[in-house]
């Protein structure tokens, strides 16, 4: 056991013995490694965090068909720490009337609620936080968690314009909860875990994605929604309600909430390449070493990423009852039928070979695709002869 | 030291009684509510602090748990649909001023 | 472990006296998601990891943010409205402290009440055995299968009475107005 093959316990190991070595009982010196270890977990993840703000820029303005910084240092890589510089020096406004523990609260849990999310990761079969065996449900409790820290936002600002995008937003939160529970329940099925660990290692045949496209796409949509970017940012959209819930943030706590947020959608690429597209598999590639299946996980988060900010900087705003009806009325029901019919054939064909199994369930999910596409055309083409039919009059009187 | 299970029965017992204090006390009606959970809470963790202690192979304590769970939720549904139903007729959520059945 | 069960419980009991002293409704709805989440961290002392993680997807999730959003709905002005205890309250301390009281001593006339916990079975999957009980038929299933026929019939009464059939999200208003 090297450091090559072990990163973690072989760097655990060495900080307990130096520990102890300095005279320290054995319990503090296991506390102090853990401590050491979260600390560090951090510390890299707001370091990723910053990247993220120079790649969420350039791409953006890729699709917008321009340039992106490229002044402020060889690519404009130092344009995230120019913006972060400015955000600590700005003035912290807060306004008269607002309730303060609960004001100054919100951006903390905000970011607290993914920073979590990276305890349960597994970048590397040896690489994990805790090997959580309920892991999926701790993803959605720690989506629990964003979303209050998003009404505390709201109601503290004593605004009403942050308060009517903070009900917007977790109206549509805890709406979007039930499909991506729902697809999340599709790995569990296939795998016969809720762990990260157990999900990872399940995919070393077949990918879920070619498994269950449906479902990593029902999982792509709801994750979305759960982040709160385009489409279904109603509560920052500027032309609507200001900036929603942060409107009254200014300076490091508005940081706070983008830096949250840029680092959720990347968190929630990650997951998405964990649950359906491999992991840290890739064609055998992971068996050079840990590190070297970290950076799998980490490109494959990326991959996720940009697909999101893909999403973000094509389509547009979807209006707070469209998204409400496009969930209730077609997520949840979409999701609970592939659900029903992946667990049908992964209980039938249990015993067949993978190739079998990979088949008809990719089969499957394009005869739900199409019978879905299907329905929903026929009830446009019926709403579409209804508009037509109720605009022949006017027509007609125009050509008389 | 290993915790004895007596002190999750105080806790429990605590717990409980705190919350009893929130519904008979409390003049707002969702602050009543609010005093029910706290109970509920109480009632669970005695639920699988017993799970624990006496016979952990046994799931009952924790099913029981997870049915607790589902009764607060449609009791909170239901009780606040209600609180708000009162509040649009009445304008008030404060439970002494909704006495419209007192002889 | 000691020192990890007294900050859980001193978490817990703050919290909760918060909850029932607080003149603010919003601030004792947060207190009372600080409760929640302390009683989490019990529910991991106690080897009950699938429930600690439900109870903070249930009851902080969606319950304790149901409780902040109809605090918010009924809300006559934007700030705190009186005092929080009705006249009775010094009865109530009392009844509770006797509760207290009775509860415990009964407790303690039990001869288990002492004991400590044996340890879990090496290899025992608590999720696993919880998912068969729960659907298995000489197990649990059967209220496992009428507790969703409650939040069923919970779902619709509080859709129902909470209809306000003069606002304008009565989908048959919209369509007739021409």
């Amino acid at each position: 056991m090297n450091f090559w093959t072990d990163p973690i316990q072989v760097t655990a190991d060495w900080l307990m013995g130096l520990f102890t070595g300095w005279g320290m009982a054995e319990g503090l010196a296991s506390i102090l490694t853990q401590l050491l270890g979260i600390v560090i977990l951090i510390t890299i993840m707001l370091v990723i965090d910053i990247l993220l703000v120079w790649i969420e820029r350039k791409v953006v303005a890729r699709f917008q068909d321009r340039l992106g910084p490229n002044r402020v240092g060889p690519f404009g890589l130092i344009q995230p720490f120019a913006d972060i510089i400015k955000l600590f020096i700005k003035e912290n406004i807060t306004p008269v009337g607002v309730d303060k523990v609960v004001y100054n609260l919100a951006p903390i849990l905000s970011v607290f609620s993914v920073l979590i999310l990276w305890a349960i990761i597994p970048l590397a079969p040896v690489i994990i936080g805790v090997d959580l065996n309920v892991g999926l449900l701790y993803l959605v409790a720690a989506g629990a968690i964003g979303t209050l820290s998003i009404i505390m936002a709201g109601w503290s600002s004593n605004n009403k314009f942050a308060l009517l995008g903070a009900f917007r937003q977790v109206a549509a939160m805890v709406s979007y909860e039930i499909p991506m529970v729902v697809a999340l329940l599709i790995p569990t099925v296939l795998a016969g875990s809720m762990g990260m660990l157990g999900i990872s290692q399940a995919q070393q045949g077949m990918w879920y994605v070619i498994l269950s496209p449906l479902g990593a796409l029902i999982f792509l949509i709801s994750a979305v929604a759960e982040l709160g970017r385009a489409p279904f940012d109603l509560s920052e959209g500027e032309s609507e309600v200001v900036a929603g819930f942060h409107i009254e943030y200014s300076g490091m706590k508005f940081g706070w909430f983008y830096a949250g947020e840029l680092l959720h959608a990347f968190t929630f690429g990650g997951f998405w390449g964990i649950l359906f597209f491999g992991g840290y598999h890739f064609f055998g590639l992971e068996n050079l070493g840990p590190l070297v299946a970290a950076a799998i996980v980490l490109f494959k988060a990326l991959l996720g990423y940009w697909v999101i900010m893909w999403i973000k900087y094509t389509l547009m705003r979807i209006r707070i009852d469209h998204m409400l009806a496009f969930n209730w009325k077609f997520l949840v029901p979409l999701s609970l039928v592939v659900l029903m019919v992946t667990a049908l054939l992964n209980t039938l064909l249990r015993d067949a070979s993978a190739w079998v199994i990979g088949l008809s369930m990719f089969l499957s999910n394009v005869v739900i695709a199409w019978v879905t596409i299907e329905i929903l055309r026929g009830r446009s083409r019926a709403e579409r002869e209804m508009v037509e039919g109720s605009m022949q009059p006017a027509t007609e009187s125009a050509n008389h | 030291m290993a915790i004895p299970l007596s002190w999750y029965l105080i806790l429990s017992a605590a717990l409980f009684s705190i919350g009893l204090f929130g519904v008979l006390a409390r003049r707002n009606a969702i602050a009543i509510l609010l005093g029910v959970e706290l109970m509920l809470n109480a009632v669970n963790i005695n639920l699988v602090a017993f799970w624990r202690y006496l016979d952990p192979t046994q799931m009952t304590g924790q099913v029981f748990a997870i049915i607790v769970f589902a009764v607060a939720a449609a009791e909170v549904a239901v009780g606040l649909a209600l609180v708000i139903s009162v509040y649009r007729n009445r304008k008030t959520v404060v439970a002494d001023e909704l006495d419209m059945m007192k002889w | 472990m000691t020192i990890l069960f007294l900050i859980t419980a001193v978490v817990i009991l703050a919290s909760a006296m918060m909850v029932v002293t607080s003149r603010n409704l919003v601030h004792a709805a947060l207190w009372l998601v600080a409760s929640l989440f302390g009683v989490a961290m019990l529910y991991a002392q106690l080897n009950a990891g699938f429930l600690a993680v439900v109870q903070v997807v249930v009851y902080i999730g969606a319950i304790a943010i149901l409780f902040i959003f109809a605090v918010m709905l009924t809300r006559r002005e934007m700030r705190d409205t009186g005092p929080g205890l009705n006249k009775n309250w010094g009865v109530s301390a009392l009844v509770s402290l006797l509760t207290f009281g009775g509860l415990t001593y009964l407790l303690s006339n039990w001869s288990g009440f002492s004991q400590t916990s044996a340890d879990l079975p090496s290899g025992f999957d608590a999720v696993a055995e919880l998912g068969s009980a729960l659907i298995s038929p000489d197990a649990f299933v059967l209220p496992f299968e009428v507790a969703s026929v409650l939040l069923v019939a919970a779902l619709v009464g509080a859709v129902y009475i909470a209809y306000n059939p003069r606002s304008g999200d009565n989908p048959r208003s919209g369509d007739n107005r021409e």
